[in-house]
């Protein structure tokens, strides 16, 4: 891992994909000093700089390096499950160079002093860019407005209540009201907790296994609640983590309203459904649910269509503790870092979208959503890079799994793909091999 | 049933009774006919079949039932084994003891065979994953309740003579039933004709497509019904929750003798206790003469019996 950074970089014999330019062609990418000199198939012209170190890819895919809008990591709180160290090593390991962490941590970061907490935390232990998100209300409790402002100052990157809704609308269209003054983003759940009630997707698979469900008209209710709101108050929203058919509609309907709406889908809901829960695997319980192999196919097609902007890994690392338990008793939650890119290469391998489009989802879409001049290889930009082989086969073995908490749903899964190399700012933090 | 049946010999292929799911209709007939056996057993002077002696079975009930817990203890008793109740308090549950934590004390006292009582659906299924000997499930939260759809399937074919093509009506609270669940996939198993009668409230999504004709009204859903099935409304569901009070509920899903009426003349009526009276059933129906009430009960051990002495054969000899 020593690196010389100083030494400029050229990934050189490479297929070089910038979805901010629709660029996907043979190529090179220069680092000079922690930022893209050049990237694409004239940085291969060029030639390399003095002294540089030159890395063969051979032909094997550089592209943007990730940028993660839902991580929860222990840190503060539950460094048992997760510090800054494990997680950033995790996605480094499976190329994601920034992490949005969500604030449900103990205490709840809700204070600028804990927003700066984490980004010392970061900047002592983690090897990729950390970009904390700050509590929506204070304590999560979905009452009172936490110091947006001051929150903003001392670095949050959007604000957040966690895995909960809001669930009084007075109080969540105050509150969008006030963060509009700040141009502050809103990455909000949209669950009715009332309607919710359960455990998994309701239906028949539930009403077999004898447990309560919870009706896709949760979501879909609470999203278009928030969008009404949303309309009201002019903020910037974003829906955090969708799953239905119907929220993807109704999504549409908002932003072609005008709103200044995105959303986001986990990588659990793009490849995985209902079935997969098997007899109550409680690694596969989550919030919001899995859904059927439907709402499984509309989430991808929301994705082609350009419905759904972001895809996540809702990296959620749980232990034992709260894992092994009967199935209504166990913790929501599943790690995902490690295999975000891999899982999603399924969807490119499955042709349903092209790897360009791909990578937008997890690059530079959440990039401009939050604001970032990372994810993508505009010259001047941070050379925040990985190198993957888009084809190398490999099987996720538990032992390997380099978070700290093991509640992988890829648990001896295949995948096509993988990580070769992962740098951030110019320096490699991560090799396969 | 005659003594001839080719289903008794036929070896039980599950370590574990976790569900009717899962099981042939041959392998419950097998286990219905080894309870004919029972039934005789338990009614000699001399109730044992001493098929279990020297092994251990637990009767763990993280759920409090007196009924179920005892007649699995006399189940046990009258094949021989040592039978040990052990009663799990919620609280202590609660107070961060896992169930893994539990089965890993309970496989250290090296027990054979395990009854399980669960309030959460799929927590038997988890207990078995972790644990070295045979489990029963008897009762996981609305999940299954396998040695219940047992006895009830072999108290109707001692007084029918067979299941297939015969009517029955299960009517009640569906939705939290593990006994309406158990039976639905046993009865359709041996092809019987099921309905289900409910408010809409206490039926679970997806109702129509678990093999079931849905009836609103019991009148209608009660014709031509050979065998009517009720179950129990608990008490936390009565009040405004899901339906508005029992006087209501009584009025349209209580069995009296007028609803009866709607069914067979020679329709038999069942219950898995405890009972409502007055709330799911009217007194007179429930102890008159086309009641099966009491008989479910004797049956439920001659099952239990019938279903360790099935597992039992998996049990190292060595």
């Amino acid at each position: 891992m020593a690196q010389d950074t100083s030494k400029p970089l050229v990934l050189s014999n490479a297929r070089v994909i910038d979805p901010a330019r629709n660029l996907d062609a043979p190529g090179a990418v220069i680092i000079v000093d922690g930022t893209i000199l050049a990237a694409g198939p004239e940085a291969a012209n060029q030639g390399a700089p003095e002294g540089a170190e030159i890395l063969d890819c051979n032909g094997a895919v550089v592209a943007p390096g990730l940028i993660d809008m839902c991580v929860s990591v222990g840190e503060p709180g539950a460094e048992h499950r997760e510090t800054f160290a494990s997680a950033s090593l995790a996605a480094a390991s499976g190329g994601i160079t920034t992490i949005c962490t969500m604030p449900e941590t103990d205490p709840v970061i809700d204070d600028p002093a804990l927003v700066d907490f984490i980004l010392r935390r970061a900047r002592d232990t983690a090897i990729v860019n950390v970009k904390p998100m700050a509590a929506l209300t204070k304590g999560l409790r979905g009452e009172d407005m936490t110091e947006i402002g001051l929150l903003q100052e001392a670095g949050a990157i959007a604000f957040s209540n966690g895995h909960k809704s809001v669930r009084n609308p007075q109080i969540l269209r105050r509150i969008m009201t006030y963060t509009r003054d700040f141009d502050a983003l809103i990455v909000h759940h949209t669950e009715d907790a009332d309607l919710a009630g359960g455990s998994m997707n309701a239906g028949l698979n539930a009403s077999w296994k004898g447990l309560s469900g919870v009706p896709r008209e949760a979501e879909i209710i609470a999203l278009e609640r928030d969008l009404r709101l949303v309309g009201m108050a002019k903020s910037r929203y974003h829906a955090n983590l969708l799953s239905t058919a119907e929220s993807a509609k109704v999504l549409q309907i908002g932003k072609d309203r005008g709103l200044d709406v995105t959303a986001g889908v986990s990588i659990n809901h793009l490849t995985q459904n209902e079935n997969d829960i098997g007899s109550y695997r409680t690694f596969f319980k989550m919030s919001p649910p899995l859904r059927d192999e439907d709402d499984r196919q509309a989430m991808i097609q929301a994705l082609k269509d350009n419905v759904i902007d972001v895809i996540v890994s809702n990296h959620d690392p749980q232990d034992v503790e709260t894992k092994r338990h009967p199935w209504a008793e166990a913790e929501d939650g599943a790690i995902g870092l490690e295999t975000l890119l891999a899982a999603a290469l399924r969807l490119y391998h499955n042709e349903d979208l092209d790897l360009l489009s791909l990578l937008a989802k997890m690059t530079l879409n959440p990039a401009k959503r939050l604001g970032l001049n990372t994810g993508r290889l505009t010259v001047g930009a941070p050379a925040d890079v990985i190198v993957f082989d888009p084809e190398l086969p490999w099987v996720l073995e538990k032992a390997a799994i380099k978070s700290r908490s093991k509640n992988s749903p890829f648990e001896d899964a295949r995948f096509s793909g993988r990580v070769l190399r992962t740098i951030v700012a110019g320096k490699t933090v991560y090799t396969y091999d | 049933m005659s003594s001839t049946d080719p289903h008794r010999d036929s070896p039980f292929p599950h370590r574990h009774l976790l569900g009717i799911e899962g099981l042939q209709p041959h392998e419950i007939l097998g286990l219905l006919d080894r309870a004919e056996e029972a039934v005789e057993i338990s009614r000699k002077v001399e109730k044992i079949k001493p098929v279990l002696r020297g092994r251990t079975q637990i009767n763990l009930f993280f759920e409090n039932s007196t009924r179920t817990q005892s007649s699995f203890e006399l189940a046990g008793k009258r094949l021989g084994a040592d039978v040990m109740n052990m009663a799990v308090s919620q609280s202590s549950v609660k107070k961060g003891e896992t169930l893994i934590d539990t089965a890993a004390t309970l496989n250290a006292m090296h027990p054979d065979l395990l009854v399980v009582r669960h309030h959460a659906a799929g927590a038997v299924q988890l207990l078995a994953s972790k644990v070295g000997c045979s489990v029963v499930n008897a009762g996981d939260g609305p999940h299954e309740h396998p040695t219940q759809a047992l006895l009830d399937a072999l108290t109707i074919r001692r007084h029918k003579g067979k299941i297939a093509r015969l009517t029955v009506a299960i009517c009640g609270d569906i939705t939290h039933s593990r006994v309406a669940r158990s039976n639905i996939i046993l009865l359709n198993a041996l092809g019987a004709r099921v309905r289900v009668i409910a408010p809409s409230t206490l039926l679970p999504s997806g109702i129509e497509k678990m093999g079931v004709e849905v009836f609103r009204d019991m009148r209608e859903g009660l014709k031509g019904a050979d065998i009517v099935m009720m179950l129990r409304l608990q008490r936390e569901r009565m009040n405004g929750a899901f339906i508005p009070s029992v006087r209501e509920y009584y009025r349209y899903y209580g069995l009296d003798q007028e609803k009866l009426s709607y069914a067979n003349e020679d329709a038999l009526v069942m219950h898995p206790g405890p009972m409502n009276r007055g709330v799911e059933i009217d007194p007179a129906v429930a102890d008159g003469p086309q009641s099966l009430i009491r008989e479910q009960v004797e049956m439920g051990v001659a099952v239990r019996m019938a279903v360790l002495e099935a597992l039992a054969a998996h049990l190292p000899t060595s």
